[in-house]
């Protein structure tokens, strides 16, 4: 077992969301659904150990490198950075990269759309080195055709050992890439 | 033409010029690197409060009977740890707490000099850039901060970009952001007080400023955004310091106009070129 939560209550200054309860093993991917508010993202934070734990337990294997990827993008306009600069730092590669990715990594991030930072990003945090990969609504500014190779890309990093947690209100989504699914609901 | 050149090589290899040309080249090489990195937070209240605090720090030092570089370095690390204190605040109270550090660290310089003559000579030093009046102890601290520095910056590198680019990620991996910053502001801290010893408090803020203003636009990744900050440092260096020799003028004034003069054409250029 790769991560263990019981009756997990997690948020800020006050809960957010909870008692929730999950695992995740070797070469799994567990949605995580539910509306707007529910603490979906914060459910993911607790897990990485950056929100706030009111109550329950995380248990995590020992030594386990997690890697999290949530909604807020880095400024990156103005910024010299290539796309393969930005693989470089996590330790990802470019090999594998759809095609009309594959061809632009030498260019400055700023010179590329918000669909291809963001799969860029999904595809660094993915091949970094690690067992578990947490990513919040992954599927966010990409068409349908970066939907498909991500949903290739996380499949694959499944099939290579990784436990991967994906939060998206995309059920479609949750629904064709996931092994199992959690739903949340608004806190009372 | 050759004659010219002649006499300006001439002038760099005089001893009497070579010491602060050398002295200032450390600086030229070590400020624009810094600068790239610093541009990544956009803290550049920050680093002027730095250089302005490390000259009232070297005052007061000086009037203690203190070398003025040990209290230049104490000043400006200490406000550099106070900027710690900080790190969680939005970037309206933490820029207000920066120009407070810079307006206070002025006052102090200016007032002091004004009332003191013991202070007034190092004042102008500090504040006008005579980098001319550099000697063998300010080279010898130039060289050794810029291998000491240039080796921290070497070891930050990797993870002040993985900061900023994967703060998620970092956060992930157990690793500290604040320690990351604090480590980074120390750096920056202590080389603006070195710097400012020897060029002056606006030179120092020029060099760490400008050149990676250039480089971040003109630049197609951040190796040659290093490469181009570095070359902008050093060709803006010799051509000041040349042109500040030539028509007798202090160095710190000269060098910032032409910096300021290069910024606005490659603004200028930019704007023909589509540059980002």
């Amino acid at each position: 077992m790769l991560i263990e939560a019981r009756d997990l209550v997690a948020g800020y200054a006050a809960p957010v969301c909870g008692p929730h309860s999950l695992t995740l093993a070797c070469g799994e991917i567990l949605g995580v659904t539910g509306p707007n508010g529910c603490g979906k993202s914060t459910l993911l934070g607790a897990l990485a150990g950056s929100v706030r734990i009111f109550t329950g337990t995380v248990r995590r294997a020992p030594g386990l490198r997690v890697t999290l990827q949530t909604q807020r993008q880095p400024r990156v306009d103005g910024l010299p950075v290539s796309g393969s600069e930005l693989l470089a730092l996590t330790g990802a590669v470019p090999a594998g990269l759809p095609d009309w990715l594959a061809g632009r990594v030498s260019e400055r991030l700023d010179h590329l759309s918000g669909g291809q930072r963001q799969f860029l990003h999904l595809w660094a945090c993915l091949q970094a080195p690690g067992d578990v990969v947490l990513l919040d609504e992954p599927t966010n500014n990409l068409d349908q055709d970066g939907v498909e190779q991500l949903a290739g890309a996380l499949r694959a990093r499944a099939a290579a050992g990784a436990g991967l947690i994906v939060v998206s209100h995309d059920a479609d989504f949750v629904a064709a890439v996931c092994d199992r699914v959690l739903s949340l609901e608004v806190r009372r | 033409m050759n004659g010219n050149l002649a006499s300006i090589t001439g002038l760099l290899f005089d001893p009497l010029f070579a010491t602060p040309f050398l002295t200032g080249l450390a600086f030229a090489l070590l400020l624009p690197l810094l600068g790239t990195y610093l541009r990544l937070r956009d803290e550049w209240l920050a680093a002027l409060a730095f250089a302005q605090t490390a000259a009232a720090g070297a005052l007061l030092a000086m009037l203690a009977g203190l070398a003025p570089l040990f209290g230049g370095l104490l000043a400006a690390t200490g406000v550099a740890g106070l900027k710690s204190a900080f790190e969680r605040r939005n970037a309206a109270t933490q820029g207000a707490a920066y120009a407070l550090v810079l307006v206070a660290g002025w006052g102090v310089s200016v007032l002091l000099v004004a009332n003191l003559p013991l202070a007034e000579r190092l004042g102008h030093a500090l504040f006008d850039g005579q980098l001319y009046f550099a000697d063998r102890q300010h080279l010898i601290a130039a060289w050794l901060t810029l291998a000491i520095a240039g080796a921290a910056l070497l070891r930050l590198s990797r993870t002040l970009l993985l900061c900023h680019l994967f703060p998620d990620f970092f956060r992930a991996r157990g690793r500290s952001e604040r320690r990351v910053h604090l480590a980074f502001d120390m750096l920056v801290a202590a080389v603006l007080a070195m710097a400012t010893m020897s060029i002056g408090v606006m030179a120092a803020f020029a060099m760490i400023f400008v050149p990676p203003l250039l480089a971040w636009r003109w630049a197609g990744n951040w190796r040659r955004a290093l490469f181009l900050a570095t070359c902008a440092g050093l060709g803006g260096y010799l051509l000041a310091f040349v042109l500040a020799l030539v028509t007798d003028q202090p160095f710190g004034p000269v060098l910032a106009l032409l910096f300021v003069a290069a910024a606005i054409l490659s603004g200028l250029a930019g704007r023909v070129w589509g540059a980002t």
